[in-house]
């Protein structure tokens, strides 16, 4: 084979520009993914909420879901925890921290709008996205409806119309993102009368959040909730109670959802390519096994056959050599006999002549 | 389970199997009905705490697990070249297949719209998903699985010159079977990596795939042991004699190996509470279930398994066998419904409604219904005599 400089040199470039490639996905690096940048955000400052339940009046409305059988303005509905459900995106809890008769803590609800969220990594028809202005939006033309985004997510937030037979949906907030593209409030931040719940850029309002921190000591707990859970959420929380006792969990840790599957993920190339491998080599070596040990048997059958024959054909000439000797002591034992039985004939004759 | 009567072809149809099989049929048919037109929320309690309930519990992650003998059996006999259990093979990819085609089935009752089902590999692939990698393996091994059995319809169809093409097939699909059922039977258990904060700490391991990985072929080797039990009781007289002398070997082989495995198993399931250091949970009431699965059905038919075979004991292997599947069926049961959503109050948990339960039911009668009319016909407990089955 000739190889032209030409050739060489495509050839060249080939592998270098392979291995720059490789070097992009595999690059040690001290950044991590922390979100699109500039995407927005909602900081919702429990500590201002005063349950008043106009931000599930207006997620309501924006969103055309059927109204409920207790109006928004029944204030007894917060007396039962509730969680998001198809025809609520968002609902308000209440907590009674000390006691019945102590304050009592409002929280609202709704998809938190993981940076990497987890049922977009669970969903196996790619039906959500994070999309880089911030929203996590469903598309209800790919949804199978397997249900798996419900299961993954440690939020516990998308719905599921199960009372529908052929066209049922997963429900969940998108953060009004067909109203924020036309450069409007979401429904529930441009509804709420205290500002419990602003809306901006997730960078700003985490700085705004440090600043209200800074500005009321004692106030807060020192932590923003979602700046990291998760791997981050564009629903972010200021609460003076401890996140746990007013329904966020702290234990859900900060890597992201799909952190917690890729290592799955990546066995299974491996398991592609050395399974193969690995049961053919078992099996040639069985089938190794079989010609062998088929070749020994032949092998052994062979001799002792030509062990039988070469021991037959040693009886055989023993016995002919016996037989050959006996032949000629009889012979000769005959030959004697004949020359005894003459001798004395002649002898007999002899006397007999003598007589005579 | 049915009559001789029934088997034979000649027989009654009156037989109480069929009258059972038949209740339960239309009894499935209305409920299909109520299903389709009223939507999960009249068929079901699944709720948005609890999105999976019976439907994937036990129809697909016990169906998958149950449906391991056709891998197990065909790779111990083409691959590992134990050639004596060769029998075995053809009522194991049977059932196999059988398994996987009603899993499929059981899908379509249990997402939104079954008709989308191949939208994963169609319209958007979702990578990212385990249970993308689930359903390109289920329909990838229950295509295997299709061609694998082929040769006993092709026989019974009298086609010999395309039997003979697959049957040249069969390592290259043995091969790719094992592969396959390596990883979806790993990647259902990979289903729950997602959610640590759902799952309780006990059941929750990054080792759930190699576990469910490692069950599936105790449930393979255990569900092979039943069905040529079952085989032998009920279609004796459609075996041949390479079948019935060979069923103690099969069952004193693959008992053996069930001992084996089951061994290894509760060895890794015990180093991953260590890994994780859950043994406070022990002490706990879900410490006690979790204890009565790892002990009741591990090790215990681990240790009754070896017992069988030591004592050259055919009913305590097959005994165990029986036993080792109910033990599939809670481990499956525990992963996917006992103890996920643990962190709920309990009046927020699910529990299956009758007509869960009766899908289920409905769906695992059609699988013994078109089982059995497939062995009263195709060469399945007996090899064809125009053909040379080595």
């Amino acid at each position: 084979m000739t190889l032209s400089r030409r050739k060489f040199l495509g050839w060249m470039g080939g592998a270098s520009l392979a291995a720059v490639g490789a070097r992009k996905a595999q690059a040690a690096s001290n950044r991590t993914f922390e979100g699109y940048a500039g995407s927005l955000a909602v900081l919702h400052d429990i500590t201002r909420c005063i349950g008043c339940r106009r931000c599930e009046a207006a997620c309501n409305q924006v969103n055309d879901l059927p109204k409920p059988e207790k109006s928004f303005d029944d204030l007894t509905v917060l007396e039962t925890h509730r969680r998001t459900s198809a025809p609520a995106y968002t609902v308000v809890n209440q907590f009674s921290i000390e006691g019945a008769t102590g304050p009592r803590t409002f929280v609202k609800k709704q998809c938190n709008h993981c940076l990497e969220p987890a049922c977009a990594s669970a969903c196996f028809v790619k039906a959500f996205t994070k999309t880089p202005e911030g929203p996590v939006v469903y598309n209800a033309s790919l949804c199978v409806g397997c249900r798996y985004c419900m299961i993954a997510c440690p939020f516990e937030i998308p719905a599921y119309e199960y009372d529908k037979a052929l066209d049922p949906k997963v429900t969940k907030c998108t953060m009004c993102y067909p109203r924020i593209m036309e450069g409007k409030l979401p429904g529930c931040v441009e509804a709420c009368p205290t500002e419990a719940l602003v809306f901006g850029r997730r960078d700003e309002l985490i700085q705004a959040a440090r600043e209200r921190m800074r500005v009321h000591p004692g106030r807060y707990q020192e932590h923003i909730y979602g700046e990291h859970e998760m791997g981050g959420t564009s629903w972010l929380y200021l609460s003076g109670q401890p996140f746990e006792k007013v329904g966020l969990r702290e234990d859900l840790g900060t890597a992201p959802a799909g952190q917690l599957t890729s290592g799955a993920l990546g066995a299974v190339p491996m398991v592609v390519g050395l399974w193969p491998v690995l049961l053919t080599g078992i099996w040639a070596i069985n089938k190794r096994k079989e010609k062998i040990a088929a070749q020994e048997q032949a092998e052994a059958v062979a001799a002792a056959r030509a062990e039988t024959e070469a021991q037959a054909a040693a009886s055989l000439k023993a016995a002919l050599e016996k037989a050959a000797k006996e032949n000629a002591a009889t012979v000769a034992r005959e030959v004697k006999k004949a020359l005894d039985t003459a001798k004395s004939a002649a002898q007999d004759k002899h006397d007999t002549e003598k007589k005579s | 389970m049915t009559s001789p009567q029934a088997t034979n072809g000649n027989g009654r149809l009156l037989t109480p199997f069929n009258v059972v099989a038949a209740i339960i049929l239309v009894f499935g048919i209305i409920i299909t009905i109520l299903r389709f037109t009223g939507g999960l929320a009249s068929v079901t309690h699944l709720s948005d705490n609890n999105p999976w309930g019976l439907w994937i519990g036990f129809d697909l992650l016990v169906g998958v697990a149950l449906a391991a003998g056709g891998y197990v059996t065909s790779s111990a006999v083409y691959i590992f070249g134990l050639k004596r259990f060769h029998a075995a093979v053809r009522p194991a990819i049977l059932t196999g297949f059988l398994g996987y085609a009603l899993v499929v089935l059981a899908l379509h009752y249990d997402v939104g719209r079954p008709w989308r089902l191949p939208y994963p590999f169609i319209m958007s692939r979702g990578t990212t998903s385990l249970l993308f990698e689930v359903a390109a393996c289920v329909a990838l091994y229950l295509t295997v699985l299709f061609i694998e059995f082929s040769p006993a319809a092709l026989e019974w169809l009298g086609l010999k010159r395309a039997r003979n093409l697959v049957h040249r097939l069969t390592l290259l699909l043995t091969i790719l079977g094992v592969v396959l059922s390596t990883l979806h039977q790993s990647s259902l258990g990979a289903l729950f990596l997602i959610v640590p904060a759902k799952l309780h700490p006990l059941w929750y391991s990054p080792y759930l795939p190699i576990y469910f990985f490692i069950t599936s072929t105790i449930a393979g080797l255990s569900m092979v042991i039943c069905e040529s039990a079952l085989s032998h009781r009920y279609f004796h007289d459609r075996m041949d004699a390479e079948h019935r002398d060979g069923n103690r070997d099969l069952t004193l082989g693959f008992g053996k190996a069930a001992a084996w495995v089951l061994a290894g198993y509760f060895v890794i399931k015990t180093i991953g509470i260590a890994a994780d250091n859950n043994w406070h949970y022990l002490a706990t009431g879900y410490g006690i279930w979790y204890l009565v699965e790892l002990l009741g059905f591990v090790a215990l038919p681990a240790f009754m398994y070896a017992v069988g075979v030591r004592e050259k004991n055919v009913t305590i292997i097959r005994g165990t066998a029986a036993w080792t599947v109910l033990g599939i069926i809670v481990n499956r049961f525990n992963v996917c419904l006992v103890a996920f959503n643990w962190q709920l109050p309990a009046d927020q948990r699910y529990f299956p409604h009758w007509m869960e339960i009766g899908i289920s039911l409905f769906i695992v009668t059609i699988g013994l219904l078109v089982f059995r009319f497939v062995v009263t016909r195709m060469p399945i407990l007996y090899a064809h005599p125009d053909y040379d089955a080595h």
